[in-house]
């Protein structure tokens, strides 16, 4: 199928630079998550992939080919978009098939098509209704369904999930992984939703001001940030000012011996050290702070410490629950091989 | 829409816009009805009476001619205006906020002008004189200047300026209401933007896109001035003739039997414009 190539694609619109240079390799049937917070240039780089932009720099190729004058009718891609786009003046089956027949092929196929398609969605005998009769999960499948009609070359969704409820959001992110992975199709998901893009993605770009910050297996970005963003984006961190020194840090005076397993990016100096919650270990010495709360979530139990004018949360499994009271003087600890030093 | 605590609207507020309804619209036609059934005293008024007089002087090829001749001009004033306003309100639509609010505001303005103004500038911008034929011979495209009314194109001209603000109108909050990602969408899918126009645009606005023409063609069917001041007597319409009939040669039965029977033809022709869209609807 396809390998995508981005090559210092840059869209600015007046003085701004929505998109900054983005250079990318996207392998062959890889699962993409462009991940950031709203106004970081992810759905502007998703419409310059689609073609619905034009670069203001940069080019574009898939599987070799260069597409970047390519219009977005001839470049045989697919979306779903996050309001769905579906065409209410016609029936599932139509919207499912317009793909096809807008490319002139005989209504049978079309239809055969059509139902193939639904199938696959398990909207099996829905092709006769409207657009109106369906329930936001089911237009989402519709809308998915449409997106992959003509086996694009590349699929494309904008926070295709975003309009579903907490559950169904859920079980479809599922279902979109697992449908993809049979296809073999490959496809980038435009997201802000970190949770999303760790359940679905093979690769997670995330992005800031118009500029990718990392690239990535999910596991990766979480485990090992490039920078303090990232690590502030990706899951929960704690974000502590320090100063870094041969083999240790400094946190606000307290010394920390530094584990060879931690992961040391920045130069000796001021730098910013990130330790997830599941990593900050409450003891009798250590850093020291002061529990402001205590919030027991049943599945895990969260710590929260002011430490200056810093809030720290550490994670807890249920059974290992620290015997704390708010307003209590702690120490903490962090483990070794879960301390990040950033640059500052 | 209310909560369940709340008290209903009131029936009775349904009663002063019904009274309205009977007072202005259902007493005068029924006024109408009974002067068209009247027996006409020849030169003198009428006196009450019921005959089809009036409506068998109808039934001729005469004034089937009018009939045909006034709705050919409405329904061709209805196409050339939809035809106009669709593509300039998907323009407009397209355009800045403060764009659109000077063009829609100089729409307005359009609309301030009456029948007669529009009628009379016409016929002089169009006149042999003062006309643009001047401009057209100064230029050199014709030998000498000369007059471009009356004639069928002035009336044409006159009818679509008149309704024009209107379909404009009408067609204006659903397009500007349409969601650009269905354009998107289509295209992605393969549509030029061409076909995406006609294949979703245009489907997507049938029933305004059908408003719009049924305004025009019931609004330029009420026009009697215009077919007068830049017409030839050809082109004369039923509403024309019903004005002659009623101030000119005071024939109100005759009158009022002819605006009961565009009445009717025109609300025939709607219906069969709603019956015909609603199948495609439908089957589509």
């Amino acid at each position: 199928m396809t390998d995508l190539s981005l090559q210092g694609l840059s869209k600015r619109f007046g003085d701004v630079a929505a998109v900054d240079d983005v250079s990318l390799e996207i392998p062959d049937g890889s699962f993409v998550c462009l991940l950031g917070p709203s106004g970081c240039g992810k759905t502007t780089l998703l419409r310059l992939l689609a073609g619905l932009e034009t670069p203001s720099a940069g080019r574009l190729l898939v599987a070799g080919e260069d597409v970047t004058e390519t219009p977005a009718h001839a470049r045989r891609f697919g979306m779903v978009f996050q309001s769905l786009a579906l065409f209410p003046h016609l029936t599932v089956a139509e919207n499912v098939a317009y793909p096809l027949s807008i490319r002139g092929r005989p209504k049978a196929e079309c239809r055969a098509r059509a139902e193939e398609l639904l199938a696959l969605v398990q909207l099996e005998g829905m092709g006769g209704r409207r657009i109106h009769q369906l329930s936001g999960g089911q237009r989402q499948r519709v809308a998915i369904a449409r997106g992959l009609a003509i086996a694009p070359r590349l699929f494309l969704l904008d926070e295709p999930l975003s309009a579903l409820d907490a559950n169904l959001r859920e079980h479809m992110q599922v279902e979109l992984r697992q449908l993809q992975q049979r296809l073999g199709v490959t496809t980038v998901v435009v997201t802000h939703d970190q949770k999303e893009a760790l359940t679905m993605a093979d690769i997670v770009i995330v992005m800031d001001q118009g500029r990718v910050q990392q690239v990535g297996p999910p596991m990766e970005v979480y485990r090992d940030p490039a920078n303090a963003f990232v690590a502030g984006f990706i899951g929960t961190s704690n974000l502590l000012p320090c100063e870094l020194g041969e083999g240790e840090i400094a946190v606000s005076g307290h010394r920390i011996a530094l584990d060879p397993a931690d992961r040391v990016k920045a130069r000796p100096g001021a730098a910013m050290l990130s330790v997830r919650p599941e990593d900050v270990r409450i003891a009798e010495d250590g850093l020291p702070g002061r529990v402001s709360f205590v919030r027991d979530l049943g599945e895990s139990v969260q710590v929260m410490i002011d430490h200056g004018d810093r809030e720290i949360t550490a994670l807890y499994a249920p059974g290992a629950r620290p015997e704390v009271a708010v307003g209590q003087e702690v120490g903490l600890s962090f483990a070794p091989g879960g301390r990040v030093v950033l640059p500052a | 829409m209310s909560a369940p605590s709340e008290k209903p609207t009131p029936g009775w507020l349904a009663a002063l816009p019904a009274a309205w309804l009977a007072v202005f619209f259902l007493v005068p036609f029924a006024i109408m009805l009974g002067v068209s059934v009247a027996h006409r005293v020849p030169g003198g008024f009428y006196e009450p009476g019921f005959e089809l007089a009036s409506y068998a002087r109808f039934l001729t090829p005469f004034f089937g001619k009018i009939l045909l001749t006034s709705v050919a001009l409405s329904a061709g004033a209805a196409a050339i205006c939809v035809a106009l306003a669709f593509p300039f309100t998907v323009i407009l639509a397209r355009m800045g906020r403060r764009a659109q609010t000077l063009v829609l505001v100089a729409l307005l303005a359009v609309l301030s002008l009456s029948e007669v103004i529009i009628g009379f500038s016409l016929s002089t911008l169009l006149s042999k004189t003062a006309g643009i034929g001047n401009f057209f011979a100064w230029l050199g495209l014709i030998a000498e200047s000369r007059a471009y009314t009356p004639s069928f194109f002035a009336l044409m001209t006159g009818l679509c300026y008149l309704a024009l603000p209107y379909a404009v109108l009408v067609l204006y909050p659903p397009v500007s209401r349409l969601d650009p990602e269905l354009g998107e969408a289509a295209r992605i899918m393969g549509a030029s933007p061409m076909r995406a126009f006609w294949t979703v645009t245009v489907p997507m606005l049938r029933a305004p896109l059908m408003g719009a023409g049924i305004l025009v063609f019931v609004f330029t069917l009420g026009v009697y001035l215009l077919p007068q001041v830049l017409g030839q007597p050809a082109h004369w319409t039923l509403s024309v003739h019903i004005t002659d009939q009623a101030i000119f040669q005071s024939n109100l039965p005759f009158a009022a039997a002819m605006a009961v029977l565009l009445l009717i033809v025109s609300l025939a022709l709607v219906g069969l414009t709603l019956l015909l869209g609603r199948d495609r609807a439908g089957a589509a």
